[in-house]
């Protein structure tokens, strides 16, 4: 429940049993974001209908819903995008409406008119609004009729020099010149000076004929570090548009938001309208209905321009929840019911500010990958009435490769930006994950940035500091030493015991990529002799306390506290300095096993996914470096590459197949470059 | 249960003096056992190390689990006794836990005189193997040895607690259902070469263990056949062509970790069910015990103050309390297991025979493991005692402790001296396990009354001549026999000889007990059947 301290000062209290027409709902979708609309439906009195795919049977959308119904097969293609599947189950289970969350068939105009044509109510925007923002340049025609404005440039045919300088001259500079059939920045050139214009011109207009056979270009006004600024809007069934203010959506990675805070820092009051109205007017030129946000891109000198529209809810949604006091699910199901709008545009008024970030199953470290496995460990930090987590995972369930790695949103809200950043931080700190990779140390590092502190935001941020963001942590290694020696140390009887000298306990450890065999001998308090191979051997001495989930050191006069968890050898510590993984390295059979080992030449998966292509065949001849299959994980493509030259000369899988991280693919028999098979 | 209220005046100069007494003695045995644990020294350890092996003790660490305790036995083997250190006589022999059940460990050291068998070394050998058999625990050998050490071999070779006796005891334990796996880290020749023979299940390093009956020099005089160590006896002929050897390491981790698995892959038959309750402390420290033993024989303490200092809570309930009262016998738990406790308060009268022989009876028919504590000068002599059949009664408790066949422990916290280390579970009797505090000495008698008797002995042989002894002439006899008898019966002297299985610390006793009941539990319970008893 949406109980902020400051929903009062927006008064309005709704009963939203009122003559609703709904009684249950249908959530076409997973994760948090079903989760989120189950909560709201509950509240509201109706029946909530889940669908699960067969990875998703012990999910949390799954337990919280009041039934359940099974989709069909892991894949997004076999479940949950399975449009005719989901309204047939909708219909057998007597689901008044279809909410579709975010991603899957939420934008899908076809999906929203099969709804229609069989008296389903889809929570969202009829099918043409739809399908009139779903293409780029047919919104932008839209918008350039209603007047909204698009970032300035020339898309037409004429390609005369003179003719395209003029226009250049017109929009101002700098700007961008781009081959139309370019990409990965070839044919691209950033032109600042008039004088320069020509020159640049025809380097672009060569490159575009020497690598995509076709010299014509485009000129676009080129936005200098731009924000991604966005407004929420809703619209009703009678006509009815408002704004529920903006929010900054700057910091992403890979095109995707990480970090999204409402209101957007530092425009001013006037900008604030503007962009509001303009997105209002963008919507109500679709005649669009329901939760909507229309996307603009801030340039530095404070003009800003359409940039797309989203025509459903959006993951971010509850930063603006925050900040209005307002439920929007409940918006959608009210006027998916057909009752006007809750508020008038003057009665939304915006109050403190609330950041979300995004917590991903992903390794910053390797670009950004997604990170499948089975969450072993989740301790999430406490929730209140400023600190809110929207979650679909609970510890135990496996991230699988099949959908959005995604796994939870971390909400704060406080009066203003600088508070609001404090808890986040704390927050983030006390959110403590273990058998896979999160972005949660990114995330804090990316908001410690003093350009992110001050809201100096823009869309390139984290590339502009990547460096600086994907530093590994500097950490106190002593204090870590010692925590991993407390985590680890035995409680069991006589541990460690030795007759009239001290018991001793040897701890081999991987930590921070730094070898160490620790010594630690047992007593009231711990004292550990620590070796490494390339430093002098260093004594530690310590105390402290263990609980389930909890670490307490008392080092040097300080005592640290910290989270920690244990899967196999491996101990994940959380401190202040993030998360700290530290391997205990004890020898195993496994590490001798002869059978275990990938032979030369055996190819293996590099990550649980979908083998989507195989360019090989057996028996043929490969040189090191060729793409020889291609593995799908999250939406993610991963090509394997030959290793060497060799022959293929087995393929244990065929395209189509689910592969699992380190099973052999295909073998390839490595050959000696220019190696003579008669001698 | 009765508890015991113990409240000593740790401020007393008298305490004070005693537990500092202690202390040193402590002291010097972590020293003397910290001097062993260096092996053969820093040079043949580098030595050692430099061809890849792993330390005998880093080899038993890795062995054992994570955190494994390891109840060392006689650390002060050999400690003395020849005319060159031995440290440990050169095997290092324990209890440790693998996949958490107890095994003996016997591990050589080849730092020390290339792990040759001194005739310690082999006693010490066949100590743990009787140990092993007595509590039923499997056994690894992690084999590391020259063999027999040549010029001591009248010594180890030919009798039958010698060299031989290894394999007799491998076979039957093997017989008794008992594992015995061998791990061959280094030469296993001639004699050696039977124990992974002998064994269930051996495992050999490669191109670091051998095993042969007779080694290159000796083949080669023999018949000339010219042959590398390797190829006559290393791992590849044992694991592929001879059978010798059942599983191949690629070093030691790799073949502690295929004994460990050996381990695992022997299902654990149940052992002895003894209930056990929560563990308590006692209501006392353990540290107290210096102040109130110190290391004075002749200063009496009262033993019940010992036990509060040992047993849970400090709950014993006294049997017979008011009869036979130099004898305290008593119920308690250690670390949660029953324990019936007999303890010296004084010299041993008929009474107290009687009460601990009838004690002894009522432990072995309720299955309770017994602790014997020793601090014992004897049985009472004198015209009554003897008139009265002290004999006798003092016979009843020797026939019920040698008789019992409940776990048996013994600790020598004073002295231990004639008939009374008999009566109170000498080593001649098969504790399960004994031990002796610093402090504690032991012998046939007192060194004083040793003297005594001597000096009474030559003055009754003079004075039938007509002559007497002169002060200087007695103190000639006395001197050497009190020097003697402090000398040999001083606890290194006794460890060094394996008249137990080692010197601890008295604030380690509850620990090493308890490690020591648990240990015995993996054998079954047995019923005991007496000798006939004197009435």
């Amino acid at each position: 429940m949406l109980s902020l301290k400051n929903s009062q000062h927006h008064g309005k209290k709704t009963h939203w049993n009122h003559n609703l027409m709904l009684k249950s709902i249908l959530i076409a979708n997973r994760g948090e974001i079903a989760c989120r609309i189950i909560r709201t439906a509950r509240q509201m009195g109706l029946r909530t209908i889940a669908v699960y795919s067969a990875v998703d049977t012990d999910a949390l959308h799954v337990k919280q819903a009041d039934e359940a119904w099974y989709l069909g097969g892991a894949s997004a293609a076999d479940s949950y995008l399975r449009a005719d599947k989901i309204l047939a189950i909708a219909k057998q289970a007597g689901a008044c409406a279809i909410h579709p969350g975010y991603g899957f068939l939420s934008e899908n105009a076809d999906f929203v008119a099969a709804c229609q044509a069989q008296g389903m109510i889809f929570i969202g925007p009829d099918a043409p609004a739809i399908q009139q923002m779903g293409s780029k340049s047919a919104a932008k025609l839209i918008m350039q009729k209603a007047g909204i404005p698009l970032v300035p440039g020339y898309h037409g045919d004429h390609q005369e020099t003179d003719f395209l300088h003029q226009q250049a001259d017109h929009m101002g500079y700098p700007l961008l010149i781009k081959a139309v059939a370019g990409g990965g920045g070839k044919g691209m050139r950033v032109v600042t000076d008039s004088a320069d214009f020509k020159q640049q011109l025809l380097g672009a207009q060569r490159e575009g004929q020497a690598s995509f056979g076709n010299p014509v270009v485009l000129l676009e006004r080129y936005l200098v570090q731009p924000r991604h600024v966005e407004v929420q809007v809703f619209c009703d069934r009678h006509g009815n548009g408002v704004y529920l203010g903006d929010r900054d959506c700057s910091a992403q990675r890979r095109h995707q938001k990480v970090i999204e805070e409402a209101p957007a820092p530092g425009l001013s009051k006037k900008l604030r309208q503007a962009m509001g109205e303009a997105a209002v007017s963008a919507a109500q030129a679709i005649d669009y209905v329901g939760a909507g946000t229309v996307e603009f891109l801030l340039d530095s000198d404070g003009k800003f321009y359409f940039m797309e529209m989203n025509t459903r809810l959006q993951v971010e949604h509850p930063v603006t929840e925050m900040v209005t006091g307002q439920d929007l699910v409940a918006w959608q199901l009210r006027i998916a019911n057909g009752q006007p709008l809750p508020l008038q545009q003057t009665q939304i008024a915006l109050h403190g500010h609330a950041i979300e970030a995004r917590i991903y199953a992903e390794d910053p470290s390797q670009d950004f990958q997604p990170s499948t496995g089975t969450i072993n460990y989740l301790q999430q930090p406490l929730t209140a009435p400023d600190i809110r987590i929207d979650t679909g995972v609970q510890q135990g369930d496996t991230i699988s490769p099949f959908y959005d790695p995604m796994i939870a949103k971390l909400i704060v809200f406080a009066d203003d930006r600088e508070q609001a950043l404090g808890k986040l931080e704390t927050s983030l700190q006390s959110y403590h994950v273990a058998g896979i990779s999160t972005n949660i140390d990114f995330l804090r590092k990316l908001t410690k940035l003093e350009d992110f502190a001050t809201g100096q935001l823009h869309t390139g941020i984290i590339e502009q500091h990547q460096t600086q963001l994907l530093a590994t942590n500097n950490i106190d290694l002593h204090t870590h030493i010692a925590l991993a020696c407390l985590a680890l140390a035995p409680t069991t009887a006589h541990a460690g015991m030795r007759l009239n000298q001290a018991s001793i306990v040897r701890l081999p450890l991987l930590i921070e990529e730094q070898q160490l065999t620790v010594e630690l001998h047992l007593g009231t308090s711990y004292s550990a002799n620590i070796s490494t191979p390339d430093q002098q051997p260093f004594n530690l001495t310590f105390s402290g306390t263990r609980t389930d989930k909890q670490l307490q050191l008392d080092y040097n006069g300080t005592i640290t506290k910290a989270g920690y968890s244990q899967l196999g050898q491996t101990i994940s510590l959380f401190t202040m300095a993030g998360k700290v993984m530290v391997e205990y390295n004890r020898p195993q059979l496994d590490d001798y096993d002869q059978h275990n080992v990938a032979c030369e030449g055996d190819i293996v998966a590099p990550i649980n996914g979908n083998l989507i292509a195989c360019m090989v065949a057996v028996g043929q001849t490969v040189a090191a470096g060729d793409a020889l299959m291609v593995v799908e994980a999250m939406k993610m493509e991963h090509t394997i590459l030959a290793p060497a030259t060799g022959v293929v000369n087995e393929i244990y899988y065929n395209v189509g197949d689910l592969v699992t991280a380190d099973t052999q693919l295909l073998h390839l028999e490595p050959q000696q470059d220019g190696e003579n098979e008669a001698s | 249960m009765a508890t015991l209220h113990s409240n000593i005046n740790s401020q007393s100069a008298d305490y004070l003096a005693k537990a500092r007494a202690m202390q040193e003695l402590v002291k010097d045995l972590q020293w003397q056992v910290s001097e062993v644990t260096k092996g053969g020294g820093e040079k043949y350890q580098s030595k050692h190390l430099a061809r890849g092996k792993l330390l005998p003790r880093q080899r038993i660490e890795q062995l054992l689990d994570v955190a494994s305790p390891f109840l060392e036995l006689s650390q002060l083997a050999a400690h003395d006794m020849y005319n060159m250190s031995i440290p440990s006589a050169g095997i290092i022999c324990g209890i440790g836990l693998i996949h958490g059940r107890h095994c003996m460990v016997i591990a050589n050291d080849a730092t020390v005189k290339g792990g040759t068998y001194f005739p310690m070394t082999v006693k010490k050998h066949l100590r743990a193997q009787a140990i092993a058999q007595q509590n039923n625990l499997p056994c690894l050998y992690l084999v590391d040895s020259g063999g027999a050490n040549l010029p001591q071999q009248d010594e180890v070779f030919p009798d039958k607690e010698h060299f031989g006796r290894i394999f007799f005891n491998q076979a039957n334990m093997s017989a008794m259902g008992i594992p015995q796996i061998a791990v061959v880290m280094g030469s296993c020749t001639a004699g050696g070469a039977y124990v992974p023979a002998m064994a269930d299940e051996s495992i050999i390093v490669k191109q670091q263990g051998t095993i042969f009956l007779a080694g290159p020099p000796l083949v080669k005089a023999a018949t000339g056949e010219s042959v590398s160590a390797e190829e006559l006896g290393g791992a590849d002929t044992h694991c592929r062509t001879s059978g010798v050897a059942d599983h191949y390491a690629e070093d030691d981790q790799h073949a502690l970790l295929l004994a460990r698995q050996c381990i695992a892959n022997c299902p654990q038959a149940s052992g002895n069910n003894l209930p056990r309750k929560d563990s308590l402390p006692p209501r006392y420290a353990a540290e107290e015990i210096y102040g109130i033993v110190g290391t004075d024989l002749r200063k009496p303490f009262d033993v019940r103050d010992v036990i509060a200092r040992l047993v849970d809570d400090s709950q014993f309930d006294e049997f017979k309390a008011l009869y036979g009262t130099t004898l305290v016998c008593g119920f308690a738990h250690l670390d949660g297991y029953p324990i019936a406790i007999v303890a010296n308060n004084g010299v041993l009268f008929s009474e107290s025979a009687q009460k601990g022989a009838h004690f002894i009876e009522l432990c072995c028919q309720r299955h309770i493991p017994l602790l014997f504590l020793q601090n014992i000068t004897g049985f009472m002599v004198g015209k009554q005692y003897e008139a009265e059949g002290i004999a006798k009664h003092g016979a009843k408790m020797v026939t019920a402790v040698a008789c019992a066949k409940v776990p048996k422990f013994t600790i020598v916290i004073g002295g231990s001296y004639g008939a009374g280390n008999y009566g109170m579970c000498g080593r001649a009797y098969e504790p399960n396990f004994m031990w002796m505090w610093p402090n504690s000495r032991i012998s046939v008698m007192g060194g004083e009354q040793a003297a005594g008797v001597l000096t009474q002995v030559k003055r009754d042989q003079l004075q039938a001549h007509g002559e007497d002894l002169s002060n200087t002439e007695e103190a000639s006899i006395r001197e050497p026999v009190l020097a003697q008898y402090e000398h040999q019966g001083h606890p290194y002297y006794a460890s060094a000889r394996l008249w137990d299985d080692g010197i601890i610390d008295p604030q380690q006793t509850r620990e090493v007990l308890s490690m020591a009941i648990q240990i015995s539990l993996n054998k079954p319970q047995q019923a005991t059947r007496f000798g006939v008893f004197r009435m």
